[in-house]
């Protein structure tokens, strides 16, 4: 498999935190990704470094490298990169607007004017994150409207909309109940024949069940990282022993 | 048990407060029947629809109704932008946060000023070098409610969720779409209510006007009207009841000016109201 994102040696400080230690790791294209690790391991913050979302944070300091498709991702212009690296957060956010307008945004945001192709983009999008049948008599409605999981799964529409090749989600079914949760787990393995997802999540089960890679984070260094199935039941390190075991975290 | 004493306390402790409810809802009841009761009767159609005449003796008040209007809307044309661009730039961009607690603060401490203040300095800026002009009095109004319309803008920005923001930048927006799609469109509530409490005190402002504005009674157009000098249904009620002891038309005014008064009161929490709910 080709890799699709090569992190060397990535360091991050908060101010004088250090948040990430000498992060090195490939992730390879068309596979899910996990990142697990107690809370403030770093894994969060490695997911926004991927397409720069740490900007916004004032004073975050980053040394190393990482690339996106062999391109320097600091070097990047960001709006382009965020297109190709788009990101599904950890608690739904539609924006207060019609469920049209909300897959909509992206497309507009880099030019799509016309109304044909929207509408194309628009169906394309809320059927592949298996949303359509569900919303397509009420496109005009305020996204607000829809349940907690429906709008997660609006939420990766509107990420699916900008034709990404990388998908960056935050921990996404932690706000949702187990039916929803499910939907999406389906949805992401679903995905990954057209998309590479990097995926941080607490529950180790859902790691386990969609991804083909875990990462295994703890006090900003990775700790761990290989297939899935080997972290799990054949792990290397103590550390990351104890805790997919459920001794600490 | 509660000894006698104690239950004697605590009567008239109870007894107290209700007293002092009573006195004042009694004087608020009282004032505002009195003005209605000494005005109303005087508000007549030839009163509302026509300009005073010394040589008929008629009092007419349409001029000052039409300098109100003027006044409010050239102060809000020029507040509006000022105050919503100066509340994204400091909440938006801004990135030096102390300087941005000052301006704050200073914009504070700016709304607690008495308007005879700003008057005394409009009229020395403004009315020394265009002339005593509703126009002058609207730019003196602006200063005066800069800081409202700027402080309810920014708290109105604050409670736009971060998330929202987020989501627009990670789709690849840039700053100034994310503001004009995501951030102002959350913010209209703030720059309504701001705008209807400013339109409430520039109708009950008198202090800052008398040096700025005039005192002339002649009905004009929107630019000619801003060009001269005019007076406010405030000030009229001034000149009214003060320089020509015409109480009937005072009372008059100051009817409306009440009955606008509780309008605005009513239409700022409607507003409130609204957007709340559909912010949930």
């Amino acid at each position: 498999m080709n890799e699709i994102i090569t992190v060397r040696d990535l360091c991050l400080w908060y101010g004088q935190t250090q948040a990430l230690k000498h992060i090195s790791m490939s992730i390879p294209e068309h596979s899910i990704t996990a990142l697990i690790g107690p809370s403030g391991c770093g894994k969060s913050t490695f997911l926004k470094t991927l397409n720069r979302m740490n900007d916004l944070i004032p004073g975050v300091k980053i040394t190393g490298r990482a690339e996106y498709a062999g391109q320097n991702i600091f070097e990047a212009e960001v709006s382009r990169l965020r297109r190709e690296v788009g990101m599904v957060f950890q608690k739904p956010n539609p924006f207060p607007m019609s469920i049209y307008d909300n897959v909509a945004y992206g497309p507009r945001t880099h030019g799509v004017r016309g109304r044909q192709q929207l509408d194309g983009i628009v169906e394309e999008s809320l059927r592949d994150a298996a949303i359509w049948e569900e919303v397509k008599d009420r496109l005009k409605k305020n996204a607000l409207g829809l349940s907690g999981g429906q709008q997660q799964r609006l939420c990766i529409a509107r990420a699916l909309a900008v034709k990404p090749s990388v998908l960056l989600m935050d921990e996404p079914t932690s706000a949702l109940d187990p039916i929803s949760t499910l939907k999406i787990e389906e949805l992401a393995v679903k995905l990954k024949e057209k998309y590479t997802i990097v995926i941080v999540t607490h529950n180790m089960q859902q790691a386990l069940r969609i991804s083909d890679r875990t990462a295994f984070f703890l006090l900003g260094e990775l700790v761990e990282y290989g297939e899935t199935e080997q972290v799990f039941s054949r792990p290397v390190d103590r550390r990351t022993e104890d805790y997919v075991t459920g001794r600490f975290g | 048990m509660i000894s006698n004493r104690r239950k004697l306390f605590l009567w008239t402790v109870r007894g107290g407060m209700w007293l002092a409810t009573a006195i004042t809802g009694a004087l608020a009841l009282f004032l505002m029947g009195y003005v209605l009761f000494r005005g109303v009767p005087n508000i007549t159609w030839e009163l509302l629809s026509t300009s005073p005449s010394y040589l008929s003796g008629r009092i007419g008040i349409l001029p000052d109704i039409l300098n109100t209007v003027y006044i409010i809307i050239a102060a809000l044309v020029v507040v509006i932008p000022l105050g919503v661009g100066a509340a994204v730039y400091l909440t938006e961009y801004a990135s030096n946060k102390r300087l941005v607690g000052v301006i704050e603060y200073a914009a504070e401490a700016l709304s607690g000023i008495p308007s005879i203040i700003y008057g005394l300095v409009g009229m020395l800026v403004f009315s020394n070098n265009m002339g005593t002009s509703l126009l002058a009095g609207a730019l003196t109004l602006v200063i005066m409610n800069l800081p409202t319309v700027m402080r309810n803008t920014q708290e109105s920005l604050k409670t736009v969720p971060q998330s929202y923001r987020e989501g627009a930048f990670g789709l690849g927006a840039g700053k100034w779409r994310v503001i004009r799609t995501v951030v102002l469109p959350g913010c209209v509530d703030g720059v309504v209510t701001g705008c209807i409490l400013s339109v409430g005190r520039i109708l009950g402002e008198s202090a800052a006007l008398l040096f700025t504005a005039g005192f002339a009674h002649a009905a004009n157009g929107f630019w000619e009207g801003l060009r001269s000098a005019g007076a406010t249904l405030t000030v009229a009620l001034y000149v009214y009841a003060k320089e020509q002891g015409e109480f009937g038309a005072a009372f008059a005014i100051a009817a409306i000016l009440m009955v606008l008064a509780f309008a605005i009161n009513m239409a700022a929490g409607m507003v409130t109201n609204k957007f709340q709910r559909s912010k949930k």
